[in-house]
């Protein structure tokens, strides 16, 4: 299979499919739709396969797989087109196909400029397949910043009533961090010798040829850049806004996929490439993570907004994720920041999903607006409480494997202050649930306001489409986390041995 | 008797020819030529192309006239700034300077002819009459609504400022020549390197010459701090010719400072012979010019006035190529104004559609253009976030070079600003976008329909940046060629 190139198709057919829906009448909405749904479904059904195959032929190795190139493309400055999958890019290119697809499935919804929004959807969903198959640095930043501009319009369009605000912040917020990746970038460029932007090669060779200084100084800006994306505390204030006012969908893939995309590029690029930088950094970055936990888990459960809740709940959940990687010695704390990248880009997804199917029909998101809704509506309580319980972590859910690995790893690590800064971490565990079940309760226990909701409609068949793979998904890595640590097994050994170098 | 080789002039000849044939045509016709008159022009532009394809490579009347392949590139830069203005002034033609066509395009077609023997001179008195017939020209084109007070506020301050620097630029070069006894570029090279090895410095005055030349071009450039004049110009002039200003005229600026500066006095920016870095005095020049022009840019509620400061920085930009004087950063110079060119002409052909239909050029005014013409609007998106250099457009790889060529010579303070800035800029560049977009607005406005050539111009503007974004590939070995021209790898 290696002739048929799988994971240019994988990126480029969305691209292609947003060609084909810009020359659609914009009048025939449903042909958009459909059109749009369809160039979603084979790139997912691309990256199943991917997934399938890799689990079953190359799960027990490091290498890169499905590798394409590298073709010169812009031979001046030795650029190439390079692409290959291991074992943490194939996670996280299932979790893109299938997230994708199915917020472009609960954005039939949309009424306003229809065609324009599933143009910009599929040119994200083009940019995110691409930054986790990238092997080039251009090619990856090329990536990296494409998204930038569809979810810039997406946020800015179709938002709420701060959009441009959030928008723009958004933007201004991201590209800031890239430049700075840009200028490590290039500084890696030059100190490379042949010249190379090749990402595995400056693997092996970047921790030779910098010096002690360059690699605090090149980690220290990836880290900015990653960092922004994450969002690591304190450069999170972005997040609020920008999930708040963005369409349901677009909050689904920046929870979901978006906020991957800092972790993974540390897995990828900055951990490997910087090992001594990871050492002299470890405690520092861990917490950050814990500082994370702790006050998102704090400001959650400040919100009165039902949205806002989960989207600081993210800036919580994505701090376990850093204090994995700041326990960098660890296999289990790294396979465990994996774990709760997918698994919270499941249960964010969701909770997402089904926070924009109330807000569909009650036209607030305002917690004490509500109560007693369990009563009205049972199978859409069943599937918020289903997922709150996975947010904050009950045994038999995704949400505690990986948040159990994270604190295993953490805490066995090696390293003193870790067993501190975990036995503090845990303490989010209680936040958590603190939060979730508080707005359990308010939302849907207590006394039903029939004269104000009573007019409630029960989920549809299709928004229960859109989060039933994600609760089958949840529940199945809950109970089964083991085909999913064996596949990337292999490729977390690998890589922790190249931070240890 | 020496062999001239005339056969390399015959673009320029021919163009200027046809520039008199321009004006004749006019007068011929009565000046009721509607529209023909503009696509001649536009002909003649490539028919110019044409035999330079054919007439190129080589150097005549001794070294005043060098037609090598930076001169080749540079060129192509000018007669497509040239056709790209021309394009996107048909609306304005038809309504207001009707009666005064012929001189309009005319114009137009001999600054041209200006810049193309600027390109090619390797001699200073050469390039500095070819530097004037560009201005000249201009100085009438920017005064062109003659009952506009704005416009002949323009045309006079550019006047005044451009026959100020022609004055400076002449005095750095009567130093140089002084110095040297030659005016011939590359003979002053060597004749500076010689004194220089013999006696191990050369003086202040070749610093005094280097001042000299660097404020002169400075002004040509707007390159902070001389950048003063270019934003009151800009905004009086005719939209089109404000962007032939912004393009053209500057690349007139870049290509007469890298002959002077990196061809002639190279040797003096190396590590080994350096008795007068004029690095570094450049590179505070470039970051001032990014500062001052993405921060003022922020406060335009005029999209001309906008671009105008837009363009100080995005020179600010190109020069950290230029200071390098290594074969990337002389390959990014060029490879960043031809990319320079797509964008800023496209941006300003729209804002000249605009103004032609609305009589506006306020920011404010965009507000649902998206609405009501789309594909106008999304051009508009396309040129400003290539200005602002997000990928995968043609901007963000002429950034990618200069910044990379700024690292690869350890002007990292520099690149580092430079991106701090490009980050600024994106807040003004979205903000049109913003406007455009998402800006809720009551009434739909009618919809615009360009004039076919101005319909062109958009959308050679547009494929351009995508496709030499995507695939920069052939222009940027081409670029690469040319900084051989300066023979010092």
């Amino acid at each position: 299979m290696v002739d048929f190139p799988i994971l240019t198709y994988t990126i480029f057919i969305p691209l292609i499919g947003a060609a084909v829906v810009m020359f659609l009448p914009k009048e025939r909405l449903n042909a958009v739709r459909w059109t749009s749904l369809f160039f979603s479904f084979v790139p997912m059904l691309l990256t199943f396969w991917i997934t399938w195959d890799y689990f079953f032929n190359f799960s027990g190795t490091a290498d890169f797989y499905y590798t394409e190139g590298p073709v010169s493309w812009i031979a001046p400055i030795n650029v190439y087109y390079h692409l290959g999958v291991d074992g943490i890019s194939v996670p996280m290119l299932f979790l893109t196909g299938l997230l994708s697809f199915l917020s472009i499935l609960s954005s039939f919804n949309i009424v306003n400029r229809v065609k324009e929004y599933f143009v910009f959807f599929l040119l994200l969903e083009a940019g995110m397949l691409g930054v986790f198959c990238a092997l080039d640095f251009f090619l990856f930043y090329v990536f990296w910043e494409v998204m930038l501009v569809p979810m810039y319009f997406l946020i800015g369009v179709w938002g709420g009533p701060r959009k441009e605000y959030a928008a723009i912040k958004f933007f201004l917020y991201t590209l800031f961090g890239s430049i700075f990746m840009l200028v490590a970038i290039l500084i890696l460029y030059f100190g490379s010798e042949p010249s190379t932007l090749s990402i595995p090669e400056l693997i092996n060779s970047a921790p030779t040829f910098l010096t002690h200084g360059m690699q605090l100084l090149c980690f220290a800006f990836f880290f900015v850049g990653f960092a922004i994306k994450v969002p690591v505390w304190p450069f999170h204030t972005w997040l609020p806004d920008a999930h708040v006012e963005a369409p349901t969908a677009v909050s689904v893939i920046l929870a979901g996929v978006l906020l991957k995309m800092g972790t993974y590029g540390m897995l990828r690029i900055s951990w490997p490439m910087f090992p001594d930088a990871v050492k002299f950094f470890s405690i520092p970055i861990a917490i950050l993570g814990l500082i994370a936990i702790i006050y998102g888990a704090l400001v959650s459960m400040a919100q009165k907004d039902l949205k806002k809740l989960v989207a600081y709940s993210s800036v919580s959940h994505m701090g376990y994720c850093m204090l994995a990687l700041g326990a960098f010695t660890s296999v289990t704390a790294i396979t465990g920041c994996m774990f709760q990248m997918i698994s919270h880009g499941l249960i964010t997804g969701a909770l997402f999903l089904l926070v924009g199917v109330l807000y569909d029909r009650a036209h607030t998101r305002e917690i004490a607006a509500f109560g007693g809704i369990g009563a009205k509506l049972p199978v859409y309580t069943g599937l918020m409480v289903l997922f709150s319980m996975a947010s904050l972590g009950l045994p038999g859910m995704s949400g505690f494997v990986s948040e159990f690995m994270v604190f295993v790893g953490s805490f066995t690590s090696g390293i003193v202050w870790f067993k501190l800064i975990t036995a503090l971490a845990v303490l989010g565990v209680v936040l958590t649930a603190g939060y979730m079940l508080r707005m359990v309760q308010r939302v849907f226990l207590g006394e039903f306001n029939t004269a104000k909701w009573g007019g409630l409609t029960e989920i549809n068949a299709r928004e229960v489409i859109t989060v039933a793979p994600l609760a089958v998904l949840t529940i199945a890595i809950g109970f089964f986390p083991a085909p999913l640590s064996n596949m990337m097994k292999a490729t977390i050994e690998n890589l922790v041995q190249l931070i240890a170098r | 008797m020496p062999n001239y080789n005339l056969s390399l002039i015959i673009p320029e000849v021919f163009l200027f020819l046809w520039a008199l044939f321009i004006f004749s045509y006019d007068l011929g016709t009565k000046r009721k030529n509607a529209d023909s008159i503009g696509y001649l022009s536009m002909l003649g532009l490539g028919i110019t192309a044409i035999l330079l394809a054919y007439y190129h490579g080589g150097i005549t009347f001794k070294n005043m006239f060098t037609s090598d392949s930076l001169a080749l590139f540079f060129k192509i830069i000018f007669l497509g700034a040239a056709f790209m203005a021309i394009g996107s002034s048909f609306g304005l033609a038809s309504q207001k300077i009707k009666n005064h066509r012929g001189e309009y395009y005319g114009l137009i077609l001999i600054s041209t002819v200006g810049t193309m023997f600027l390109a090619s001179a390797n001699e200073l008195i050469s390039l500095y009459i070819a530097l004037e017939l560009v201005t000249i020209p201009l100085f009438v084109l920017a005064a062109y609504y003659k009952d506009d007070k704005a416009s002949v506020e323009s045309g006079l301050k550019y006047m005044i400022v451009g026959a100020f620097s022609s004055a400076i630029l002449l005095y750095g070069i009567s130093i140089l020549y002084g110095l040297t006894g030659t005016t011939d570029i590359t003979l002053m090279k060597l004749h500076l390197s010689i004194v220089f090895l013999s006696y191990g410095k050369i003086g202040p005055a070749l610093l005094i010459a280097m001042m000299m030349v660097i404020a002169g071009i400075g002004f040509k450039l707007a390159l902070a701090p001389f950048h003063m004049w270019a934003p009151d110009v800009y905004q009086g002039a005719p939209t089109p010719i404000t962007a032939y200003l912004s393009v053209g005229s500057k690349a007139a600026g870049v290509i007469a400072f890298a002959r002077i500066m990196a061809g002639g006095l190279f040797a003096f920016a190396d590590d080994v012979m350096k008795p007068l870095d004029w690095g570094m005095i450049v590179a505070i020049m470039a970051a001032a010019a990014m500062i001052i022009g993405n921060i003022t840019a922020l406060m335009q509620s005029n999209i001309k006035r906008m671009l105008a400061y837009s363009s100080i920085a995005q020179i600010g930009y190109l020069m950290i190529g230029m200071l390098t004087v290594t074969e990337i950063g002389m390959a990014s110079v060029a490879f960043y104004m031809f990319i320079y060119l797509f964008a800023n002409m496209g941006a300003f052909a729209v804002a000249t559609i605009y103004s032609d239909k609305t009589g506006s050029d306020n920011i404010s005014g965009y507000a649902s253009l998206s609405k009501s013409s789309p594909l106008l609007a999304a051009a508009m998106a396309i040129f400003l976030l290539s200005l602002a250099g997000i990928p995968p457009l043609a901007g963000f790889a002429a950034k990618y070079m200069v910044f990379a060529a700024g690292v690869q010579a350890g002007y990292t303070w520099l690149v580092i600003l430079g991106l701090l800035t490009a980050v600024v800029s994106l807040y003004y560049y979205a903000n049109v976008i913003k406007v455009m977009y998402f800006t809720p607005h009551a009434e739909v406005g009618e919809k615009l329909h360009p004039p076919v050539a101005a319909g062109i111009v958009l959308a050679v503007g547009v494929a351009g940046i995508i496709f030499f974004g995507v695939f920069p590939n052939s222009i940027l070995k081409f670029a690469f060629g040319t900084a051989k021209v300066f023979g010092f790898f």
